[in-house]
This record gives structure tokens, sequence and C-alpha cells, in this order.
């Protein structure tokens, strides 16, 4: 499963679309992790823009708490943005957001990431 | 048949401290300001009526134990936490001096799901008949041992009931007193089984310490073939999602939303939220209600299926 993805300095955007489930979710998993892992070593910050996601099941849940546990154990971080209502509910009704970083927009993420990834986003 | 629930809680018992009563009372009065009752049973009707449920109940209590109660002369009954022991006073007020029959189901023997049974007023009468039918090797000896001294004043071998062990073999169905029983086997230390109760068109499965991988669709299938078309899930939802799959994974128990999942997965008709977590307060545990009801207002594609929290003293014809 491809996951678009668009550096900004220190930081780098995956873009997660359609539905995330049981049906999709390992081969997400390992396309997610590769690019969690890099943004890590490197010491950036990845910002899931969930943006284009409509549905995201407990199994998809699992691979954006992989994720986290992965950039954590590699002093990493890792925020989600963008997320359309209904994720941003089931985020809260899973108690997600006590977990993740969540911010309204992809830019307001970047921007806590650094100055730098905001202004090369501005430029983009 | 009719559920009734003697305990709900998970892992040890809880009770209402003095502090929580007195938050119940302040909230109470706060919702009657201004309103004045010319008696008790106008009080009565006001709490019952117009308060939360946070405010006028508790979900308790007691360690796990479920009767399933058919009508008949015999007792059925899943797991002997805690709550065997007003369970075991209900029998006897019942049975008025008569040796009763009881059908015990045992999910698996960890403490929180046996320590009611030294408790269970019925083994102490003679003439009573107690069937504890479980998968594991080890029950017998679990019951023998928490009563063994110096943990018990009584022994097992002192109880007046006659009480046999007898062994169920995973997912083969049995016929009991008119009731099939079908055991599956469910992820948690030591092993732990579910039953699924079947009599006269009407399914109730108990699924309690159950803990379930999210990344394995054949577990998934499989339980939701265990729940299929179910009339009432009784469902191990310990935590939020996102403490059961990161702080507390691999700790044998499940969440609210998977149990939404699941239920839809398996077209059953009602879920029952148990096995709640000792640290959570009635407020606590009422959010989890209300988030899983959402989920499954969120996510469903088919019929609704009602969502409910398990309480001490919760009734239900499936």
């Amino acid at each position: 499963m491809a996951i678009p993805a668009r550096s900004f300095a220190n930081a780098v955007v995956l873009g997660v679309a359609g539905r995330l489930d049981q049906d999709n979710c390992d081969a997400f998993r390992a396309e997610l992790m590769v690019h969690v892992e890099r943004s890590a070593r490197e010491g950036g910050v990845a910002i899931l823009d969930l943006g284009g996601l409509e549905y995201v099941s407990s199994a998809g849940l699992r691979c954006f708490m992989l994720a986290s546990r992965q950039a954590k154990s590699q002093h990493g971080r890792i925020f989600v943005a963008a997320l359309q209502p209904m994720v941003a509910e089931i985020f809260e009704i899973s108690h997600f957001n006590l977990v993740f970083q969540v911010f309204p927009t992809v830019r307001e993420a970047l921007a806590a990431a650094s100055s730098e990834a905001a202004v090369a986003f501005d430029r983009a | 048949m009719r559920i009734r629930f003697w305990g709900t809680r998970g892992s040890i018992p809880v009770a209402l401290t003095s502090f929580d009563i007195r938050d119940k009372l302040a909230r109470a009065l706060v919702e009657a300001s201004g309103r004045t009752f010319a008696n008790y049973e106008e009080a009565h009707a006001f709490a019952a009526t117009e308060l939360d449920f946070s405010i006028t109940h508790t979900f308790g209590g007691h360690t796990p134990c479920v009767e399933l109660d058919l009508g008949g002369e015999e007792y059925f009954v899943c797991d002997m936490g805690s709550g065997a022991r007003p369970f075991g006073v209900h029998v006897l007020a019942r049975q008025a001096r008569r040796p009763a029959t009881v059908n015990v189901f045992m999910s698996h023997v960890h403490w929180d799901h046996i320590m009611g049974f030294p408790f269970f007023g019925p083994a102490y009468v003679p003439g009573t008949k107690i069937r504890i039918h479980s998968c594991h090797d080890v029950c017998e000896q679990a019951f023998r041992l928490q009563q063994a001294a110096p943990c018990f004043p009584v022994d097992f071998s002192q109880l007046a009931a006659s009480i046999e062990f007898v062994r169920l073999v995973p997912d083969q169905p049995n016929e009991i007193s008119g009731l099939t029983v079908t055991p599956h086997l469910q992820l948690h230390s030591g092993d732990s089984y579910g039953f699924r109760f079947e009599k006269d068109g009407k399914r109730v499965v108990y699924s309690t310490d159950s803990e379930h991988k999210l990344e394995n669709r054949a577990e998934a299938e499989s339980f939701a073939a265990f729940f299929r078309d179910a009339d009432v899930v009784i469902f191990d939802a310990m935590y939020a999602l996102a403490d059961a799959i990161s702080v507390k994974a691999d700790w044998g128990h499940s969440s609210n939303i998977v149990g939404v999942e699941l239920c839809q997965m398996a077209g059953a008709r009602h879920l029952v939220l148990f096995h709640h977590e000792p640290a959570n307060d009635d407020a606590t545990l009422d959010g989890l209600l209300k988030e899983a009801r959402r989920f499954e207002e969120l996510t469903r594609s088919g019929n609704p299926l009602k969502v409910s929290a398990a309480y001490d003293g919760l009734e239900i014809e499936p």
C-alpha cells in the first residue's frame, strides 16, 4: 500500500486516504513503518495527514499505535493532522487523542515540528 | 430465559466509598434544586426518572458471576466471583430449604472468578448438587486450594453439598439439563473459555477475560462465528481501545470498541460491556458506555446493535 510522502525540512508528511481496516492494515503498517523508522532515524517528525481518511477500524488504529511506539523507541516524534469529523470522533472514542498530538491542519502540525518545516510548507 | 448479573467487576471487588456516596447525594441535591417533595415516594420517583444513571446507580461491585434463569428447577451460572455470595442468598431464599441443583460454567480459575465460592451458601446445604463445568484440568485443584488452610477456615472437603467437576471439550456442544453449551478457547494467561448458550431459539454468549489480537483476521472471524446471531453477548470490555493495545497489551482483556466491531461482524443484537476495570469510577464507566454507543452509530451498516454496560443487579430478557 503506497503512502505518498512529502518532506518539509525535518518533517515528512505521510498521506493516508480511503478506509483503513483489517483488509488492508497489514500492507499499510509495513509501508508506514518504513517511513516512520527513517524519519525517527534522521531525528525528524512524521506527520500523518489523515485528511483523506474516511474510516479507521480498531485494526487500523493499531497500526498508528505501532508507528507511535516505533517512533518513541527511536526518540522520534509522530503527529496526526487534518482528521475528518468522523475519524476525529473515532480518535476521541478510542482515546487515541490521548496518545497522539492531534492538529487541525497539516500546516499547524508542521509548525509544531519546527519553524523551518512550516516555512518550507509555505514556500511549496 | 433471563440473565441476572450478580458480579460485573474485573480483577477485584470494588465498593462505593463514603466519598462516592456524598458525591452522588450532592449531585442529586443540585439536580433537585428548587424542587420540593411531599414524601419519600415523590422523591424516589424523581430519582428514578429524572436523575442520571451515574447518580442513582453504581456499576458495582462484585467480581464475575452471571446467572441464566431458564425458568426451571435447576440453576445455571457463569463463574464464581464474589457475586456468588448474593447469588447464593438468592438461591437459598428461592429454594426455601429444598436442596438446589446448580450448574456452574467456569471461564477460568483466576482468583476473581472463584473467590465467591467459599461464601456460596448452597455449598453448605446437604442435598445440594453442584456441577462445576470447565475446560481446565486444574479447575478442581484451584477450588480446593483456595479453601485449604491457612487461607480459609472451612476446607473444601467439609462442604455439605455434592460437588462434581465436569470437564468440557472446546468447540463441542453439550446438552446440559436442556441447555446447549459450547465452550470456545480465548486468549488469556493460562487460557480462558467463553460459553455460547442456546435454548428455545435464544442465544447468549458469555465471553470474559479474552484479549483479541486485531491483526489476526482468522481470530476475528472465529469469534464472529462464536458470537453469530447472538441475542446477547457479555463481553470483556475492561479498557478503552488505546489502553488495551498499548500499556495493557497482553494483559488478557479487551475493549468496548472491539466488542462493538466483533458483534457487528457477528450480527449480534445486544452487546453488554462486562468485567469493568476496578480503577474506573461510575462516571468513567458511563463514559465508556456512551463512547461504545456512539462508535456503534458511526460504524453501523446493518441492524442496530444495542449496547449496555453490566452492573450488579442488572437483569436482561434476551
